[in-house]
């Protein structure tokens, strides 16, 4: 990495391998595209919101390895009943 | 005790199968061990000319499955190594040449013959590969710390964990500690990070591994080079010994680097 790459606060290129390396690896031992990927959490969104209420745009979700098995993982937060109550009660008026 | 199956693979060519091959072979068979390699690469033969046998090559491997000779006389005698002998890659039949099973029957026969058997598959994930790791006890995956061979590496240990040969032992071949230092190239931590499967041996760069081919003599022979040093360690593991990975990036230290300048090093 050279002086200039420091000023320019570019990252090392180590860490872009090892970046790009952990998203092909998981696309390869998984084969699943990022395209597909996304429709399973449209799908997953959907599903749940048919039973709960959540914060999409606080969710994370993506496929997370440990040690050489994939798991998928999905942290969706869901609105309080609170809110949900008093959004109702502001629809029905 | 019948001798211990090792098939040496990578995915992708050139990152150092064969010559990870002639020097485990010549650093066993160093030892002491009684070392047979097998040339997987029918078509490409290459193990012959990095051990510096590829002038008494009479048989080849095709010659013993097809029944033109007994294997005893495809098997070649090292030049220094009695214990050490080569079955060479036919060169001008291609990979169909040969089946698993011709491969399970070969090996077999030699089990009771010798301490090691050691198996240089062809790159790639096809016949010749499946031929190399059928009759494998165990699997070394060598690797470059490089995006390709880091990614070839793991498709390769994904099937043969599906095949039921384990994950394999990893070799990361052709380390350059400076440029790890520099971060400019993935760490052997790293390596082992993305592809989590055992570490076998960790091999520095070293330009004595062009000149021993070259000359046909694999640098585990040289006891002051550093690759040879990861060789030998390499095959102690193999033996069953516990022996601890070199410290490569002590070279890049203000004292040594003083001592490179002044030409002690």
């Amino acid at each position: 990495m050279s002086f200039l790459d420091k000023l320019l606060g570019r990252k090392n290129s180590a860490d872009s391998a090892k970046e790009r390396l952990q998203l092909v690896l998981i696309h390869d031992r998984t084969d699943l595209t990022s395209a597909e990927l996304e429709s399973l959490r449209d799908d997953l969104v959907a599903t749940i919101s048919r039973h709960v209420e959540i914060d999409v745009t606080g969710m994370q979700f993506g496929v997370e390895h440990d040690g050489r098995s994939q798991r998928l993982v999905a942290d969706i937060p869901i609105k309080s009943a609170h809110r949900r109550r008093a959004a109702r009660k502001s629809k029905t008026k | 005790m019948p001798a211990q199956v090792v098939t040496v693979t990578s995915g992708k060519g050139g990152v150092g199968k064969t010559t990870a091959i002639a020097n485990l072979a010549v650093a066993l068979a160093s030892n002491g061990s009684r070392v047979v390699c097998i040339d997987g690469d029918i078509g490409l033969r290459n193990l012959d000319v990095i051990l510096g046998l590829e002038n008494r090559i009479v048989y080849d491997i095709v010659d013993v499955i097809e029944g033109r000779c007994r294997l005893k006389q495809a098997m070649i005698k090292d030049k220094k190594l009695p214990n050490l002998h080569l079955i060479p890659a036919a060169q001008t039949r291609d990979k169909n040449a040969v089946s698993a099973s011709d491969m399970n029957r070969l090996v077999k026969d030699l089990r009771s013959e010798c301490d090691f058997v050691l198996i240089d598959s062809p790159a790639g994930i096809e016949r010749g590969f499946k031929n190399a790791i059928a009759p494998a006890d165990r699997v070394l995956v060598v690797t470059n710390p490089e995006v390709s061979a880091v990614r070839d590496a793991d498709r390769v240990i994904g099937i043969l964990e599906a095949e039921g040969k384990g994950p394999g032992a990893l070799i990361i071949n052709r380390l350059n500690p400076a440029l790890v230092k520099k971060q400019d190239m993935l760490s052997a931590d790293d390596v082992l990070d993305l592809l989590a499967i055992e570490l076998i041996g960790i091999v520095p760069e070293d330009e004595g591994v062009i000149v021993g081919s070259n000359r046909g003599v694999p640098v585990a022979a040289d006891p002051k080079s550093r690759a040879g040093q990861a060789f030998r360690n390499i095959a102690r593991r193999l033996m069953g010994e516990e022996v601890p990975f070199l410290d490569l990036e002590s070279t890049g230290s203000l004292w040594e680097r003083i001592q490179r300048l002044a030409g002690r090093k």
